[in-house]
Formats: C-alpha cells, structure tokens, sequence
C-alpha cells in the first residue's frame, strides 16, 4: 500500500486550488491513503478545505510563526521529518512546489520526478521533457520515498465532498535563520486567476502596444476570463511577467483557450497543449498556432475582437 | 564578495526541434546544434554584472558533461568569465548527481555565491539550484528577476505565481535565474580569441566521487500525442457559431 503526502500550498486562508489536483494525481496510484499537510502560522481555515477534498485519508498540520511565508529552506526540514514513513512526497508543480521539492529530495538524498503528468504505476511516472516534445517514462526504486512534482494541467481538481480527520503535530526541526521574507506584491486583481481559469483570453507580439492590450484584457472582463500572454508579449512590455505561458511561463489546461496574435512557438503551445479547446485568431494563415487550434480563423484581430465583443453581447 | 561560481550545461540549442528516437531510448542528439543553456547564460550575465560593479573578484564558469562541453566552456569565457571547470563524464547526470558535483566543487572553490539557470532546456528539471543549496546547507533564491548585493547578504526578488516576492538571503547562497533577471551580451570576436587563453581545467568524474549511477529508470521516451485536427471558420459569426455548440460561451 502507498502512503502519500501532499504538502499543500496556499496563502495563509486558501488552499491553491493545484493542490487540488495534485491530489487527484496521488489518487490515481492505485491502493494509496492521502495526507495532506499544512504548514503555516495558523493552519486551521486551510485545512479545513484540504479535508474536503475528496480521497484525501488525513490532513495533518504544523502551526508554527515561522510558517506564515512559503520559504522553502524554512519548510524543507520540516517536511523531511512529516515523510518518515510515507511512500510517496508530492506537491504541485508549481513556483512554490518547484523551489521546496527538490530541496527536500535531496535532503532526503532521493531524485526527484519533476512535472508528472501521468501515473503509470505506484512509482513509474510520465513527465515531459524538451518543452513537452518528448515525453520520458520513469520508474523509481520502491524501496525509496519517491518525491515528486505534479503538473497541475494534467489533472482535475479532486472535488469537494470529503470529511477527513485533521490533526496538529509538533515537529522537532532546527529553522535556519538565513532565509528571510520580507514582502510580496501580488499583482491583484478580481480577474480569474491564469493558473486555474476556465477560460483564458491570450495575446502575443501582434497587440503591438500595452495600450492595444488593453483588448485584450477588456475581452477578458466580458468572458469572465483570465489574460494570458506569449513570451513576444512580455518581453515587450505589453503585458506582466506573471501573465506568460509556455515552458518558461505557466502551463495551463482551461476549457477555452483564445489566442489573438499569437505565432505559436513550440516553447508557447508546450503552454497550452492540454486545453480543451483551443482558438486561433492571427493574420498568417501560415502561423504555427493553426497546427494545434481546435478552432482557427485568418483574420486580423484588431476587427475580430470588437466584433467578437459585440457578438457576445447579444 | 571574492568568487561567484556559474553553472553552466550544454543542451540541444532552443531553436531545435527535437526529434524522439524510433525506439523510444531518447531524442536524437547526433549531429544536433548544442549551446549554452540559456537561462545558465543569463546567471552568467548577472555573475558578470556583479563582479563589473565591483562586488566580486572573480567568476568561474562549471559546467558538468562530455569533452565537447569544453565548447560551451569557450562561450562562457568569451562572455567574461575569468576560468573554467569541466567535470567530464559520458554519463548522463540526473539533476541529484549534478548537485553532488557542484557541491564539491564548492567545497574546493569556497564561492561566495553559485548561479545556475532556473531550469535547463533539455530535461527542463528545476533541480539543481535547490538540490545544490539543501547539499551545502545554505540558503536557496530560485527564479530571481533581480539581485542586489549588501555586503554578507542579498536582496533578492523571485518570480512567484502571484507576482513578485521580495526575500533577504545570508551568504553564501544559491541563486537560480529566471527569463527576465537581465539580457545577456553577445560575444564579439576578439573575445573569442581572448577566451582561448584563460584558464579551462578539465577533471574526471571520479575525482569528484560522485556516482553517475541513475536513481530513475527511464523505461520510454515518446512524442507527445497529437492534438486532433481542427477547422478553420471563415469569420467571427461561424467563430461563435462553433463556440456556442461547444458550449463554451
């Protein structure tokens, strides 16, 4: 039987819903019990919502200062002592599991699986490398605790329903004091958030200017959809870091997908491969994005998005 | 600070596309362009950066791979790194092993700082910079989109899902630099030439004491699946048209 811990993620009040699916991801190894486990200052509203979540056996907490900010080498040895005696540690794939995971691993002194997207086994994996271009099948040793990161696009959010005990334990680890929060600036908007949107309205290098982009989030607001932007897009300027997608940005997997002026670069489209429905506008009927679009239309989008608009209106 | 060290590994260059092998073994890397990493590249250029500001004596780009790695070497010479260090292997190393090596190096070399790229663009990983800093029991800043240098600590600012993290790290320290931390130079010629007399040592593996051993099995490596073909509509009515039977607005 696996027993598998998945470290939560979440801002001090909301479980992110990646952690969501990386529970999924931990229920598809076939006969395993699921813990969740929080870490934070006060864990109490977080895990109150990780033990709704449907499969998960327990949820265990850690309550302690040095918890309310997500500092991985603060974390890590913490989490080294929560895994004894569990088979599998898993956390999204996420900027907050990418940077505590390995640290635990090789804390550990065990590799990690980055990235996966599919469970072939209790310890064989599928994880893409190469921008998505190749996929590798790996098998880790089962007499080792297997750590992993889990790609949120790969797996629906476990759903709601679920009651699992919570308990508190104490963990004896020395905090380093070398690792210091000092602030973040949450780009904050009511906009859905870009990782776990139904729908993602996204512009490229074709917007032409960060006033002209302002369609593009102005489409957005109508659909109740959140904005994205290729790598073009960022570099010049037209729209914030946190908004790109593709293998150096975020890798998202909503319901609708609309690409406006984008070409389609493979580093791109490893961004979005998993949407369910993908739709390109660009002017080049030629454009790469077309080879993977569910729904392609050759047309210039400063007509299209209006129209669109106005179509949507009715 | 006296000495920042860079990571530095030889991938399939970015503009490739990588082909998977017929019989599921691996991508073909034969007679396939190899480059720099680029985001070990833009750790490179913040190094640079440092020391030319004043607050570092020297960078030493390492790099963890083949003989040919000694290419990849050459370019970070050529970009300003003062000397080189190959620990040459034929195997390849998972990103615990690569950690391994570097921290031994580390333990030679008694750097001030270690910066490595965030991801590599071959096995795109995230490991290493967090391995390394777990290893030597130091403190970790990975994506960082901006560094500053304060005497025995840094101020630095991380790319997160939300935003922008700002944290105070001790030193030494491991960075790992993401997309937009700077945009590094291009080498010029007579860098080129300069870059053939500095420094390049080349080690074997075993004198690090690390093991290539692998502890994943990669059992398969496929391409992706296709995404079934879509249509093409003829303008923004058929758009909604098909949008709609789709039940997505």
């Amino acid at each position: 039987m696996s027993k598998i811990l998945v470290i939560a993620e979440h801002d001090g009040q909301k479980l992110n819903q990646a952690t969501a699916r990386c529970v999924s991801c931990a229920r598809q190894v076939p006969d395993a019990a699921i813990t969740v486990a929080v870490l934070a200052a006060d864990p109490a509203a977080v895990a109150a919502q990780a033990a709704q979540l449907a499969g998960v056996t327990e949820v265990v907490t850690v309550a302690a200062a040095h918890n309310a900010h997500a500092l991985a080498a603060v974390l890590a040895p913490q989490v080294v002592k929560l895994a004894a005696g569990y088979t599998h540690v898993l956390a999204a794939s996420t900027a907050f599991g990418k940077d505590l995971l390995p640290r635990v691993a090789a804390l550990l002194g065990v590799p990690q699986i980055s990235d996966a997207m599919a469970v072939v086994g209790a310890y064989t994996f599928k994880r893409p490398t190469y921008a998505g271009n190749a996929i590798v099948t790996l098998e880790a040793p089962a007499d080792k605790v297997l750590v992993a990161t889990v790609r949120s696009a790969s797996f629906e959010a476990a759903p709601g329903g679920g009651s699992a005990p919570v308990r508190a334990v104490a963990i004896e680890a020395s905090v380093p004091a070398h690792t210091r929060f000092v602030s973040v600036s949450a780009a904050t908007s009511d906009r859905p958030d870009l990782a776990s949107a139904a729908k993602v309205v996204s512009g490229g290098r074709a917007l032409g200017s960060k006033e002209n982009f302002e369609l593009v989030f102005r489409l957005a607001e109508k659909m109740g959809a959140a904005v994205g932007a290729s790598r073009a897009a960022v570099d010049a300027g037209y729209a914030p870091n946190e908004l790109q997608v593709g293998q150096t940005g975020k890798i998202i997997a909503p319901e609708l997908y609309l690409a406006f002026g984008i070409s389609g670069a493979i580093q791109h489209l490893t961004g979005i491969k998993d949407a369910k429905t993908i739709v390109a506008v660009n002017k080049d009927a030629e454009a790469p994005i077309f080879e993977v679009a569910d729904i392609g239309l050759v047309a210039d989008l400063f007509q299209v998005i209006p129209e669109l608009e106005k179509a949507l209106a009715k | 600070m006296r000495k920042i060290l860079v990571g530095v590994k030889r991938v399939v260059d970015y503009n490739v596309r990588v082909r998977v092998k017929p019989d599921g073994s691996g991508v073909v890397t034969d007679g396939v362009k190899m480059s720099v990493n680029p985001f070990d590249e833009i750790a490179l250029e913040e190094a640079l950066r440092i020391k030319e500001r004043g607050e570092a004596g020297e960078v030493i780009a390492v790099s963890v791979g083949p003989d040919d790695a000694q290419q990849q070497l050459r370019t970070a010479l050529a970009m300003g790194a003062d000397r080189a260090i190959l620990v040459k292997t034929n195997e390849v190393l998972e990103p615990l092993a690569a950690a391994r090596v570097l921290l031994a190096i580390v333990q030679k070399e008694n750097p001030d700082l270690v910066i490595v790229g965030k991801q590599a663009i071959d096995d795109d990983a995230a490991q290493t910079a967090p391995m390394l800093a777990a290893l030597w029991d130091r403190p970790q800043a990975t994506f960082c989109s901006k560094i500053e240098i304060k005497g025995g600590s840094a101020t630095v600012v991380r790319e997160v899902d939300a935003g922008l993290e700002t944290i105070e790290v001790d030193l030494p320290a491991v960075f790992s630099a993401d997309l937009r931390l700077n945009e590094p130079r291009y080498v010029k010629l007579p860098d080129i030439m300069k870059a053939k007399k500095k420094p390049l040592d080349v080690l074997e593996l075993a004198a690090t004491g690390v093991s290539a051993a692998p502890g994943l099995k990669p059992v398969l490596t496929e391409p992706p699946k296709p995404r079934s073909k879509g249509i093409i509509v003829k303008d923004v009515a058929e758009l909604v048209d098909a949008l709609k039977k789709k039940g997505l607005v």
